[in-house]
């Protein structure tokens, strides 16, 4: 698949400042390669001796917004959760296969979970602000890794980014769940990009907010995809042909496994499927 | 409606037996209050109802206010802590949590056996038997402390299950380790809770009769000499207000009777201070995100 999306950003990249101590290296991010920013080579996912995503292969690019769309129940967000390590706090799951960062696996012998959870931001479909005020629930990720230098600033950049600086700046001390819901949800966005990362990983978060706030929240992914990373988790099928740039269908198999039917340009899947099957839930046939 | 009439008839019968039982305390002992004042506080016992005074209960039961939070809340809680967010949900667990709640309802009076048999001779054995071979108030502390608790333990635990797993998720999400989201969040969230448990355990503790009879408490008269040190009331004679009470209602004169009643208006007293407390200290937390 030829990617038929612009040139590359206009915009320089933004100075990233250290917040982690890295405890494997890393490599570098070089603005024109092609590698993708996260690979899945062949993952299969069990739930103890349940197979519920099997055999995936897919690429998430840099710097672009990746949707994941499917029929309820196909997996999505089991895979989405895979890439932060997010459901390794449940017990008896395995991973099977390779998800690679940068070229490093996620799921390799020393690779820590919390500090991945660092760096692959993650934001929930129900938001979810810590009971802390405004200021505490942005700097909490930067205070854990400890961060040392202008957390004022930090803040105030984190609050600008999520396009919700001047809502909130007469009340940073006042609480979190003060907010209203497509607040709330900007609240979480600002919460994830604080400690850096440089993918954000969105599990349907406007599903519960009106459409005003939607809009609001896919205008601020536009602008977000300019720095970061996004893969999103969408039942809403008109959301994904709207805000991403590439789509993954993925649907369920008879032996209720998921498994990725096909991934593509976003105007593609939607206007030229190559399987029947897509060209199936794209038009509404099944859902 | 004839249900809800029902309803509030219990809540009323509830709140009746409550209030004739506080008045009833109250009138008797404010007469005493009325001519003895201060000094009921500051007598010792005696065997002269116009003397005696609670000053030795009340100091036994201050100190076993202090010292038993001390000895049962941080083992308490940390068990708590331990059982809810870091301990695998399997056979073992469920054992240990039933049989946490079966301890909560075993007789006090097993626990001042308890007290005796392993905490009296461990004083006495280790050189801190003092005057009393190990029947003093750190045996009665700590006797009461693992008394109440499985009480801290299980109103522990409910209050950190409260605390939604959301907050728990998105702590884990911006990449904080298990003790970081239960020490910064879940910990703080849980805390009115956890607060409110050991008020319930506190109220329970100071309250015990039985235990501290087993464990050395004196119930006739004792004289406790002027200036005495730190040491020798831990580890010496003891009485709480509890003992106190039970004492002087078995007396035939009426006039102790009365000396009775007053006792028990201290002894609610001091429990309304430790949950006055204790409430205090949930209002700041909870203010402070």
């Amino acid at each position: 698949m030829t990617q038929t999306a612009p040139a590359p950003p206009t915009e320089a990249p933004p100075v990233r400042v250290a917040v982690a101590q890295d405890t494997e290296a890393l490599p570098a991010r070089d603005a024109t390669a092609v590698e993708p920013v996260i690979s899945f080579k062949n993952v299969h996912f069990y739930y103890g001796p349940f197979r519920a995503v099997k055999d995936v292969s897919i690429d998430i690019r840099e710097q672009q917004i990746t949707a994941l769309i499917g029929p309820s129940g196909c997996g999505k967000s089991t895979l989405l959760r895979t890439i932060n390590r997010m459901n390794d706090l449940i017990p008896g799951i395995r991973v099977e296969g390779e998800v690679l960062y940068h070229g490093e696996n996620l799921y390799g012998k020393d690779v820590d979970p919390v500090e991945v959870r660092r760096r692959i931001g993650m934001v929930f479909q129900k938001a979810n602000p810590f009971p802390k005020s405004i200021y505490d629930n942005i700097a909490f990720g930067p205070r854990i890794v400890g961060y040392k230098g202008n957390m004022d600033e930090l803040v105030e950049s984190s609050l600008r980014r999520a396009a919700i600086w001047d809502e909130v700046k007469d009340k940073l001390k006042q609480s979190g769940l003060a907010l209203s819901g497509g607040q709330q949800q900007r609240l979480c966005i600002a919460r994830a990009i604080a400690t850096e990362p440089d993918v954000i990983l969105m599990d349907e978060p406007c599903s519960a907010l009106d459409p005003r706030s939607t809009l609001q929240i896919e205008e601020l992914m536009a602008e977000l995809k300019k720095n970061y990373t996004i893969v999103i988790v969408t039942h809403n099928m008109q959301q994904a042909a709207r805000a991403s740039d590439r789509t993954v269908f993925m649907t369920m198999a008879e032996d209720r496994a998921g498994f990725v039917v096909e991934q593509a340009d976003t105007l593609e899947i939607f206007t030229n499927p190559q399987n029947q099957l897509t060209e199936d839930y794209v038009s509404g046939r099944f859902g | 409606m004839i249900f809800q009439l029902l309803l509030l008839a219990s809540l009323l019968f509830s709140l009746a037996v409550l209030a004739i039982l506080l008045l009833n305390v109250l009138t008797r002992a404010w007469p005493v209050f009325q001519t003895r004042g201060i000094d009921f506080l500051t007598s010792p016992l005696s065997s002269d109802p116009a003397q005696a005074g609670i000053s030795q209960g009340l100091l036994g039961t201050i100190v076993l206010a202090v010292l038993v939070p001390i000895f049962a809340f941080p083992f308490g809680i940390a068990t708590a802590v331990y059982l809810e967010e870091y301990a695998p949900n399997n056979r073992l667990t469920r054992f240990i949590q039933i049989n946490i709640r079966n301890l909560a309802g075993v007789p006090s009076i097993v626990y001042g056996l308890l007290g005796l048999a392993i905490f009296v001779a461990f004083f006495d054995s280790i050189g801190l038997g003092g005057t009393r071979d190990g029947r003093h108030l750190l045996a009665a502390a700590v006797t009461l402390a693992v008394l109440v608790l499985p009480i801290v333990i299980i109103t522990s635990a409910e209050a950190l299950r409260a605390v939604p797993g959301t907050i728990r998720e998105a702590g884990y999400g911006v990449g904080a380790s298990r003790w970081e989201v239960t020490r910064k969040l879940v910990l703080p969230a849980a805390v009115p809770g956890i607060l409110t448990g050991t008020v319930l355990a506190l109220a329970r503790a100071l309250g015990e009769t039985a235990p501290l009879l087993l464990v050395g408490g004196i119930v006739g008269g004792f004289s406790t000499p002027e200036g005495q040190s730190a040491v020798d009331t831990l580890l010496g004679n003891y009485t709480a207000l509890p003992l106190t009470v039970f004492q002087w209602a078995k007396q035939p004169q009426d006039e102790f009777r009365e000396l009775a009643a007053a006792a028990i208006v201290v002894l609610l007293a001091v429990t309304l201070f430790a949950n006055a407390v204790a409430i205090l200290l949930r209002n700041r937390f909870e203010r402070n995100w």
